[in-house]
């Protein structure tokens, strides 16, 4: 009850520190709406060429663009959130203050991130998706059962993100520098989330391969959920992303305590 | 507040001295880049690499169809590295100006202005990125191939056209980071909007205009002169017409457009600056 409490509370001020810049949040939301007019059009074309492209019909194809662009921020599909701050408490040596707290780091990281995911999605997500339904005919459903899932489904995308974002970060105990190592796990959710394509577009076995890693649980799944589209239902694609969000947090867990044990921390 | 009233005689040795001082400062900071080689190869890399991922993306929409808004996989490219090319220069020679905001925020604005070298010039050299080279190439690897691929009839007009569309590009898209730098002295913590414009800019280049709204078109078109970065002089090299119908001589307009650009950001550059209030409340 305790520990429910306490996570409850730094999810809260997550919330509230990224709900702080305003001015921020609306820049966000301008360059999102104009990055989904930009792939919206080139989707039009794309599909119009190849109507019932990677199984969607051309207003399926849009509503994958804006929940693309809705759920950028929120999923960290481009990487940031706690990743910057995290490795640079680890570089400078800091995260031994934060392991002599009575909390749990993985879980008061995870919390403070669901907090900050919580933000970006009303924040940055509801206005670009709700002008891209009014520009374009998108096949949003009106159950609000589909909604319901849709969000456990979202809220399922930001816990695989941060479990993967997570075990990225705690590689910076080995390497110093992990620059390089945060341009990698940016390259790889861009590409196999399916925010520039969708993966049931990607060819033969590549696609295969893409529909399976943990990167597709933080866009594609979500997105077929909405859509209806999942292969093998719904319920496929929570149990497809809870396993990975197990799996992932399970071996960060086991990263952190090898780094914890092995590593002496930085400057001491 | 630093610039006061440029006397004519003396405007043509500050432009001589901000660009001395911004290659001092560069030079600087190539410097202490190479001091880490393993480094600086893995970045060079991993720009190389993430950069690409546009193009792997295009390369896999051509999997699926021949052609897209009617242009075929080497036209798409030979517009793609155009792009790329002309926003990887910017990018690398001016792309760190869009830290206005941030140093408005934490306070350092004021020791650029306190030092006798043009704030424009330290704040683009600051933190200049080498690895941003890695766009360049890849942009460059992708036009060569195009250029390959699309079998034109190379006359030297055609290579000029070629080279001053790239370097016209280069300096618009200079044109909307330093735009964009200066509207943070206004709105500090917007510095994202910028993004819209120049990597939404590049990544909108990279696909034929036919693929778009007229209406879109027309906005980068003549509210923001996007198109004169490629789409226009493209077209024309591809023999292909362009969809609003403009005459035909505005595809050899864009250094013009390009100096016009230069002169309006240079306007705005000394009005936001002379707007900028300190931090220290």
């Amino acid at each position: 009850m305790h520990l429910l409490r306490l996570n409850f509370a730094v999810a809260l001020s997550g919330f509230r520190r990224y709900a702080t810049y305003r001015v921020a949040t609306a820049a966000g939301v301008f360059t999102n709406t104009v990055f989904g007019f930009i792939l919206a059009y080139t989707f039009i074309a794309l599909w119009h060429e190849r109507p019932h492209l990677g199984g969607y019909d051309q207003s399926q194809a849009l509503t994958f663009v804006w929940i693309g662009q809705a759920m950028l921020a929120g999923a960290a599909l481009m990487g940031g959130g706690f990743q910057d701050e995290f490795h640079e408490r680890i570089r400078n040596g800091d995260v031994a203050i934060d392991l002599y707290r009575p909390v749990d780091l993985q879980l008061w990281w995870l919390a403070s991130d669901l907090g900050r995911a919580a933000f970006q999605l009303l924040g940055r997500g509801v206005a670009p998706l709700a002008v891209g339904a009014l520009a374009f005919d998108l096949a949003l459903p009106s159950s609000p059962w589909v909604w319901l899932r849709f969000l456990l489904a979202v809220w399922l995308a930001v816990v695989v993100s941060f479990a993967l974002r997570y075990l990225f970060a705690l590689c910076g105990f080995w390497l110093l520098d992990a620059t390089g190592l945060n341009a990698l796990s940016t390259l790889l959710s861009l590409f196999f989330s399916g925010m520039l394509l969708p993966l049931t577009v990607f060819p033969g076995a590549f696609g295969e391969v893409a529909r399976l890693l943990p990167w597709s649980a933080t866009l594609q799944v979500p997105a077929d959920v909405l859509l209806g589209t999942h292969p093998g239902g719904s319920a496929a694609g929570l149990a497809f992303q809870a396993g990975w969000a197990l799996v992932l947090l399970a071996a960060g867990r086991a990263l952190q305590t090898a780094a914890t044990r092995k590593v002496v921390v930085q400057g001491g | 507040m630093a610039d006061g009233t440029p006397r004519p005689r003396a405007v043509l040795g500050d432009a001589v001295w901000g660009v001395r001082a911004y290659g001092f400062i560069v030079a600087m900071w190539v410097r202490s880049t190479m001091a880490y080689r393993a480094s600086f190869a893995m970045m060079l890399a991993a720009n190389f690499a993430t950069t690409f991922l546009d193009f792997a993306a295009i390369m896999i929409m051509f999997s699926q169809v021949d052609a897209l808004g009617g242009f075929t996989l080497p036209e798409v490219a030979f517009l793609y590295g155009t792009s790329c090319v002309a926003f990887g220069l910017s990018d690398l020679l001016l792309g760190t100006a869009e830290r206005v905001g941030r140093r408005v925020r934490d306070g350092t604005m004021d020791v650029l202005l306190t030092r006798p070298v043009p704030v424009l010039s330290q704040l683009a050299a600051d933190r200049f990125a080498l690895r941003r080279l890695g766009r360049i190439i890849q942009g460059s690897l992708v036009l060569g191939w195009a250029v390959l691929r699309l079998d034109l009839d190379w006359t030297p007009g055609r290579v000029a056209l070629l080279f001053s569309m790239v370097l016209s590009g280069a300096a618009i898209f200079g044109c909307v980071f330093v735009l964009g730098g200066a509207f943070q002295f206004w709105a500090q913590d917007a510095s994202e909007v910028q993004n819209a414009f120049t990597y939404g800019g590049t990544t909108l280049l990279q696909y034929p205009p036919t693929v778009f709204g007229k209406e879109l078109v027309r906005g980068v078109t003549f509210v923001v002169p996007l198109a004169f970065v490629n789409w226009l002089p493209a077209l024309r090299l591809l023999g292909r017409d362009d969809p609003l119908g403009l005459p035909g001589g505005l595809d050899f307009a864009s250094p013009a457009v390009a100096l016009l650009c230069c002169a309006v950001t240079g306007l705005v550059w000394r009005a936001g600056l002379r707007a900028y209030r300190s931090t220290g409340s």
